[in-house]
């Protein structure tokens, strides 16, 4: 059942040292505010999985809550390279970090297995790609009807998933709108869930019968923290701050630029300075 | 047709990308360079295109060029906006798309593709972004197009790691792995069209851009060029074409408060 907290209690009873942990949105509905509160807790040990690790798993990889990284797509989207990921896979700064590495389409797979209660996903991908010969995580199957040699990848069960989402509802039901992206997988595919969401609605009675919701029972706690996704986006309340993400590049470009920003736009900010940062978008 | 001769190189490539689309394919757009080639065939000659990032949205027509592949815009302009696992299941790997556009970091002769990393995968001199989506598309894709710039260090004689695979080693390779699509079909480059020869599968220059020289092509390449015996010059862009991809441009810059969209 899903429980109203604040972002410090929230982050507090969810994610522990050493966690498999997942703060996912495709572009949209990126939970920054809460990957903030994971680096003001200090959680070690980490191992990460996301689709598109950007600025949140720079911000974290960079802060040396990091282990390790699961990922398919790397980089500052529209703009580069993610500066911190690679300081710390090319020199080990603040410390080396391992590497897994799949497809877009594994890792979409590996989410709706998990969802799915499988041990793994099956796909037809990889043919002639160079991630099978680094990851070993990357197998084979052979269709027991057909024949067909099919890729296989474990499913993700991650202790705890972290998302950004529009509304709750005063039960704790969760409205996903826009690009969906995985947020329905990784809920469903987590043994905790917590969801970060611009406003709390007194219900979902006049919702169309076939929008993304998650049910409060899915769902192990809601916090309420407007503009917690900037500099991403939230569909039908702000627009992605562009000039945030380039501003990143320069930021993230040097070690001591970077953590200065963080001490002052993390370290001693709060959630409550996502809803200053997005008006006017 | 009116025609214009004061363009730029990128401009062309971006024009001669967009001639390669038809009205009636489903085209899924990489990120980076293929995004505005898409567009402008869709803004031109192509309206019916259907267009599809990865992010989900099937059927999209945006106003500018989105900085990312999950851009609002392309949502709130879209047919449909499906999840990601779905876009790769149903819709890439059900074989619904008739043609992938992607860009590349490193290209070699034939179609391969490296986004991964430059030097060692395991001691990397530079960790690029990686495959994203790109490693199925190469291959669930009816066909695949490729657009980028030419320059030695991104069309190299051997890439330093297979992101997306083209034509293998060439000849029947594709095939001999099980894959069933055709793979690389058309490189657009700023000086050169590109088609794969018959047999070996190596890319050879199909016509080149109005005043360019094979020295030229050949300077940018890291590999040697084959040319096509029956060598063509890629037509000019239309004042139509080019009016068409300045004025998205404009608007993308505007939008996006001087940054450039993909």
């Amino acid at each position: 059942m899903a429980k109203f907290q604040s972002l410090h209690d929230a982050v507090r009873d969810n994610l522990k040292d050493g966690d498999i942990v997942a703060f996912e949105g495709f572009t949209h509905l990126i939970p920054h505010a809460a990957a903030h509160e994971a680096i003001r807790q200090g959680r070690k040990d980490l191992t990460l999985i996301r689709m598109t690790p950007d600025i949140i798993y720079d911000q974290m990889i960079g802060m040396g809550l990091v282990k390790k990284v699961v990922f398919s797509y790397a980089g500052n989207p529209g703009v580069g390279l993610l500066r911190r990921m690679r300081d710390a896979i090319e020199n080990g700064w603040p410390r080396s970090i391992e590497t897994v590495e799949h497809s877009h389409a594994a890792m979409a797979n590996a989410y709706e297995a998990g969802a799915a209660g499988l041990p793994c996903a099956i796909f037809r991908g990889y043919r002639g790609a160079g991630l099978k010969d680094v990851n070993p995580e990357i197998r084979t199957i052979a269709c027991p009807f057909t024949g067909e040699e099919l890729a296989a990848v474990p499913a993700h069960r991650p202790d705890v998933a972290f998302i950004h989402a529009q509304k709750a509802s005063r039960r704790g039901d969760v409205l996903v709108e826009g690009i969906i992206g995985v947020q329905k997988e990784v809920v469903l595919a987590s043994k905790r869930a917590v969801v970060t969401v611009e406003e709390i609605v007194d219900d979902f009675d006049d919702l169309h019968p076939n929008l993304c919701v998650l049910p409060h029972w899915t769902i192990t706690s809601v916090v309420h923290v407007p503009g917690g996704a900037h500099p991403s986006y939230t569909h039908g309340y702000y627009e992605r701050d562009n000039a945030a993400y380039l501003e990143w590049d320069k930021v993230s470009a040097d070690r001591d630029l970077f953590t200065t920003w963080m001490r002052k736009n993390v370290l001693e900010a709060g959630p409550e300075a996502f809803a200053e940062r997005v008006k006017g978008l | 047709m009116t025609t214009i001769s004061d363009f730029m190189p990128n401009e062309m490539m971006t024009i001669a990308a967009a001639r390669a689309l038809s009205n009636d394919d489903v085209c899924f757009v990489g990120i980076g360079a293929p995004s505005a080639a898409c567009n402008v065939a869709r803004l031109t000659h192509a309206p019916d295109i259907t267009l599809i990032y990865e992010s989900g949205t099937i059927g999209t027509a945006p106003n500018v060029l989105p900085l990312s592949i999950g851009d609002g815009e392309l949502c709130e302009t879209a047919l449909t906006t499906v999840s990601v696992p779905e876009m790769f299941r149903y819709w890439l790997q059900g074989g619904r798309i008739s043609i992938g556009f992607l860009g590349a970091a490193q290209l070699d002769r034939f179609g391969n593709i490296n986004t991964t990393v430059i030097g060692d995968y395991h001691k990397p001199k530079v960790r690029l972004p990686g495959g994203g989506g790109a490693p199925e598309i190469a291959s669930s894709c009816r066909q695949v197009f490729i657009t980028m710039k030419q320059a030695t260090r991104g069309m190299v004689e051997t890439i330093d790691f297979y992101t997306s695979f083209g034509h293998g080693e060439g000849g029947d390779h594709r095939q001999r792995l099980g894959i069933t699509t055709k793979g690389p079909t058309l490189l657009i480059t700023d000086l050169a069209l590109w088609k794969p020869d018959p047999e070996t599968k190596e890319f050879t220059v199909v016509s080149m851009h109005p005043g360019v020289t094979r020295e030229q092509v050949q300077e940018t390449c890291g590999w040697k060029v084959r040319f096509s015996e029956r060598l063509e010059e890629t037509p000019p862009p239309t004042e139509l074409e080019l009016t068409t991809l300045r004025e998205l441009q404009a608007r993308t810059e505007r939008a996006h408060g001087g940054k450039k969209g993909s």
